[in-house]
């Protein structure tokens, strides 16, 4: 048996953040992608495309998300498509974050006046450019609290696609304590390192609220 | 590329129900433990003394920054390090109590804080005692303002008990991975409980609006 120091467990823990760290930068930048479009179905007045937006939210919300990534993560090879754990993960963890980001921002579109759509068309703007130039940008604002908020979410989420074999921080966790047997050190470890990539932004998420709430 | 085939449908109707059964009891246990953990915990907050405060915004801040599963994790696989054993069941309800109890009592805080001081006054001269006003007074209007983020933070907390399944819990997550194993069906197995979780996670959500609307008079939601 290899001896392990505990260094040597905590080396191995912080190298593997580094993939919880990507994961979640890319589960939201896909996420905030995915979530755009959503949000614009889901704001449209034709009813089908709401419909389907509302449906797509309800689905992505009421259910786990371990059920989700399996899902990915089973069902795209039935649908003949060849799957790493890694892609699983990100497509998973997109679609998942793309629902609550949708969710977050078209609170902060209908916080916007009647008047900022019309002050738009006054200066001769289509639709689309009002919602593009005047309502998103500042709906985006509005709402960045609870986009951090979320953020600290999906941080925490990522740990859910160690179950489907993603190497991020909990999977190493694993991997390291069946070969030291110091499970108290192990996932204690694994604990503070998720605080510290967690608690800064709650603390930041709860600066931007008050600000917010000073603003208003 | 095969199609989806739902013939082991039939034969595995006994097992969902009894994992949809275990989730149910799991989140019922949960909530009650919880809640009642959390009015403790924030009256602890408001209560003055500093040190206890201080614990409690501690553990608070633990839990909310760090994923259910890991500490579900520290719970079953870390504490036996330190003697302390507890079977699958067991640690399944203690990771989902303290990790509920914690962000209720937010929740349940700002529900605090949000009746009015008059109210407190009134019922003080009245002669009530500084626990009854609590009880039978502030507290019941807390729970009335709060309900809907309650009910949300137990549908949540229903759909993370899902992770549970990984220390062999029998609710329906791991009635889902036992069935895929014997039918080889992994898709179609995890579709259909996903359903069963949505309507799990929309029945819930009603049948605690309804409950909301008869004891505490919650309008609207």
């Amino acid at each position: 048996m290899i001896e392990f120091t505990l260094w040597d467990i905590l080396r191995n823990l912080l190298l593997a953040t580094r993939w919880t760290a990507l994961l979640s930068l890319v589960a939201f930048a896909g996420g905030a992608s995915v979530g755009v479009l959503i949000l614009v179905l889901r704001i449209s007045s034709r009813p089908a495309l709401h419909t389907f937006a509302k449906g797509y939210i309800v689905l992505f919300q009421g259910t786990p998300l371990l059920m989700q990534l399996f899902l990915m993560f089973f069902g795209l090879p039935a649908l003949g498509l060849r799957i790493e754990p890694w892609t699983a993960a990100a497509l998973g963890l997109t679609f998942f974050a793309s629902a609550y980001l949708a969710e977050i921002w078209r609170s902060g579109v209908d916080a916007m006046p009647r008047g900022q759509w019309d002050a738009g068309a006054s200066l001769g703007l289509s639709q689309v450019q009002q919602l593009r130039l005047v309502i998103l940008p500042q709906a985006f604002v509005i709402t960045r609290a609870p986009m951090v908020g979320f953020l600290v979410q999906l941080i925490k989420s990522t740990a859910l696609t160690s179950i489907i074999g993603f190497p991020e921080l909990l999977r190493t966790a694993n991997a390291i304590n069946n070969a030291t047997f110091e499970p108290f050190k192990v996932y204690g470890f694994v604990a503070l390192i998720f605080f510290a990539l967690c608690y800064p932004l709650t603390r930041y998420a709860r600066r931007l609220q008050a600000r917010d709430r000073r603003l208003a | 590329m095969d199609a989806p085939a739902f013939g082991w449908l039939q034969a595995a109707t006994g097992a969902i129900l009894s994992g949809a059964a275990m989730t149910l009891t799991l989140i019922a246990v949960t909530t009650v433990a919880g809640t009642l953990i959390s009015i403790l915990a924030a009256a602890g907050q408001r209560s003055g003394v500093g040190w206890l405060a201080a614990a409690i915004t501690g553990y608070v801040e633990l839990i909310r920054n760090t994923p259910f599963l890991v500490q579900l994790f520290f719970i079953y696989f870390g504490l036996p390090g330190i003697g302390i054993r507890l079977d699958p069941l067991a640690a399944a309800i203690l990771a989902m109590t303290l990790n509920m109890a914690a962000y209720t009592t937010e929740i349940v805080g700002a529900g605090l804080d949000a009746v009015s001081p008059g109210q407190r006054e009134a019922a003080r001269a009245l002669g009530l005692r500084p626990a009854q006003v609590f009880i039978r007074v502030v507290l019941p209007q807390a729970l009335k303002i709060i309900f809907p983020a309650l009910t949300s933070q137990i549908v949540i907390m229903m759909l993370e008990s899902a992770v549970v399944s990984q220390i062999a819990v029998p609710e329906l997550t791991f009635e889902a991975d036992m069935l895929q194993a014997r039918t080889f069906r992994a898709f179609e197995t995890y579709f259909v409980v996903t359903l069963v979780y949505l309507g799990l996670s929309i029945g819930v959500r009603r049948a605690l609006i309804w409950v909301g609307r008869r004891t505490l008079a919650v309008d609207g939601a």
